[in-house]
């Protein structure tokens, strides 16, 4: 396993700019994932890093070996594709095996080598069938198992769990990071399923229109987003427009005309300097109190529901705070709130996250 | 029941044109049995006699061999090109890749008197002579439109990234056609050698003008030995003919349904 780096990476499609200038590092035995909407250049760093595309512009490294002019077949990847990729008309076995051919592997070793693979993603019997007899989730662990058996200096995943239906996506998403923990190999996850993201990574790179966003731990970006388009994309955010008016040592006031003065814990804030700001109140964050509530710390106003969006454990709430619609999720034990009520929200400021403003 | 003389009328009426379209090559069939000189019916007695004459008849059984020959070069070669053109129009940007391709169909679009005399009369510019080369140039010409139409169906419906797994895993781009691209296309390109096959063997149009003197496929052959007399041999041949054209596809058919059944694709 190896360190994966991107110097300065450009890759362009015809006029069309898929990836601007993007510096990456993937430290080895990583879990990295690259998040983003749909025509973001996600896809297209890691089909450049799998080589797949080449990059215009700037150097691809594994393991500080430059990669540019190296052939994808040499360059011992495992790669799993969206929709599993496997070979129709060989057996599970053979599929597993067919990285091994092609490698210094003793062909007495490689039964043995297949047969562990295929326990390691918990498909130990399934060895002699063809592909079209497995069913998606297995035919996925199959083609994991194919990826991980040639020992690849790097694991590429290509949004492998979004073909799969949603009960299958969330067990299939403990055991690809149980497998990954296990064998340690560094791994580049692309997806656009923020949940995927958070659940999986140690780190988070957040693109948007070909360019980097922000990278860093999944509390990182989800605490203290940089831009207003990671706090949309990781969640729902609330984000009011502020002015910074003073910043004590370990935290910044801003001025929110909704609210008043709300101080925002310093580490949260990074760059905000006085003057124009943005508040960010995560959804989550922001709760609609009932008659008695303990307000203590919390800061309020009276809102106005608009909708309520039952959704089992949580309820999703659109109120509006004089002409300012705000967005609240909230869990709930007992009944949610009635739309057209009036109620109390609230939040506690040491929640709240400030960008710097236009 | 409402409408159900309607429908046997139709039903009738289907039939008996089935019949008529049908009917001759069903005689020609029965009449290669007939015991008797004369090919017409009644019929005198069953035999084999006409088949065991075919095969001591010189001119028939060289026609034949050219014939076969012709269809296998033809089959061979056609497939090589339709699938090498294939992969290049599907899996690679070629420039002028629409040109190219109704180019490479334009064959079957062209009536085969005007594609005959066209390529005759180019060869006669260049001063060429006739050949069994340029025979076979010929057939190639007029089958490769089949192999491309059938092999390109099935390469489309190959995903890209099944191939780019296997780069992956280390195979080269020559192994991974051999392992993966290849086996997965290969009902397609036997369908595709049996098209050119069939076409090539029982194509008269094309063959009469191409043909060098001297030669003769089992279609022209027939076609001579018509204008002298109707001999029973005829009904032999001919019943032959039908076997190798209606059997060899249906044989291929058969076989690629065994091999898709089996690789599950």
């Amino acid at each position: 396993m190896s360190s994966v780096h991107l110097n300065n990476i450009v890759k362009r499609f015809g006029n069309f700019t898929a990836v601007h200038p993007t510096d990456l590092t993937i430290p080895e035995g990583d879990f990295v994932t690259l998040l983003g909407p749909s025509g973001c250049g996600k896809t297209t760093n890691l089909r450049m890093i799998a080589g797949l595309l080449d990059p215009t512009e700037g150097e691809i490294l594994i393991g500080g070996r430059r990669m540019n002019d190296v052939p994808i077949h040499k360059r011992n990847l495992g790669i799993v594709f969206q929709n599993y990729a496997l070979f129709p008309h060989k057996t599970v076995a053979e599929n597993v095996g067919f990285g091994l051919r092609y490698r210094d592997v003793p062909k007495s070793e490689v039964p043995g080598r297949v047969q562990a693979a295929l326990d390691l993603v918990q498909l130990p019997d399934v060895g002699s069938r063809y592909p079209k007899a497995l069913s998606g989730g297995q035919q996925q662990r199959i083609a994991l198992a194919r990826a991980i058996v040639i020992e690849p200096e790097v694991l590429l995943l290509d949004e492998p769990l979004s073909a799969l239906d949603a009960n299958l996506r969330e067990d299939m998403r403990v055991e690809l990071k149980r497998i990954q923990h296990q064998i340690g190999v560094t791994t580049v996850f692309v997806t656009h399923d923020q949940s995927e993201a958070l659940a999986m990574s140690d780190r988070i790179v957040v693109m948007s229109a070909g360019r980097v966003e922000q990278v860093g731990t999944p509390e990182e970006v989800y605490n203290t987003p940089a831009s207003t388009f990671v706090a949309n994309f990781l969640g729902a955010s609330n984000i009011l427009p502020a002015r910074c008016i003073g910043r004590d040592p370990d935290k910044i006031r801003l001025q929110v005309p909704q609210f008043g003065v709300v101080p925002v814990p310093g580490e949260r804030a990074p760059g905000v300097g006085e003057g124009a700001a943005k508040l960010v109140l995560r959804a989550e964050k922001l709760t609609l109190l009932g008659d008695g509530a303990d307000a203590t710390g919390l800061i309020t106003a009276q809102a106005t529901v608009e909708t309520v969006d039952y959704q089992g454990q949580t309820v999703r709430y659109f109120v509006r705070l004089g002409d300012t619609p705000l967005q609240a999720i909230n869990m709930i034990d007992t009944r949610p709130f009635a739309a057209g009520s009036t109620v109390t929200i609230g939040f506690r400021p040491q929640d709240c996250a400030a960008l710097q403003g236009e | 029941m409402m409408g159900g003389l309607g429908w046997n009328l139709i039903r009738g009426w289907t039939l008996l044109v089935y019949v008529f379209m049908f009917l001759p090559v069903a005689v020609v069939v029965l009449l290669s049995f007939n015991a008797s000189q004369f090919g017409s019916f009644p019929m005198t007695g069953f035999s084999f006699r006409w088949f065991i004459e075919l095969t001591q008849n010189d001119a028939i059984l060289r026609a034949f061999r050219t014939s076969i020959i012709l269809g296998l070069l033809t089959a061979l070669i056609s497939t090589t090109l339709g699938v090498l053109a294939s992969l290049a129009l599907v899996r690679y940007r070629v420039p002028g890749a629409n040109v190219i391709s109704t180019l490479l169909i334009a064959p079957i679009l062209v009536p085969e008197v005007v594609l005959a005399v066209a390529l005759l009369l180019f060869l006669n510019f260049l001063s060429i002579n006739k050949s069994f080369a340029l025979l076979l140039a010929g057939h190639v010409i007029f089958t490769l439109p089949f192999v491309i139409l059938v092999v390109q169906a099935r390469l489309v419906s190959i995903k890209r990234d099944v191939e780019e797994a296997a780069l992956s895993l280390g195979a080269n781009p020559v192994q991974t056609f051999f392992q993966i691209t290849l086996p997965l296309m290969l009902p397609a390109v036997l369908a595709g050698a049996l098209f050119a096959f069939t076409i090539s063997f029982d194509d008269i149009t094309g063959t009469l003008f191409w043909k060098p003197g001297g030669v003769e496929t089992v279609p022209t052959q027939i076609f001579a030995m018509l204008r002298n007399s109707i001999s029973p041999e005829i009904n032999a041949l001919g019943t032959v003919m039908i076997v190798m054209t209606v059997g060899l596809p249906l044989l291929g058919a058969a076989i690629a349904r065994q091999m898709a059944r089996k690789s599950g694709t």
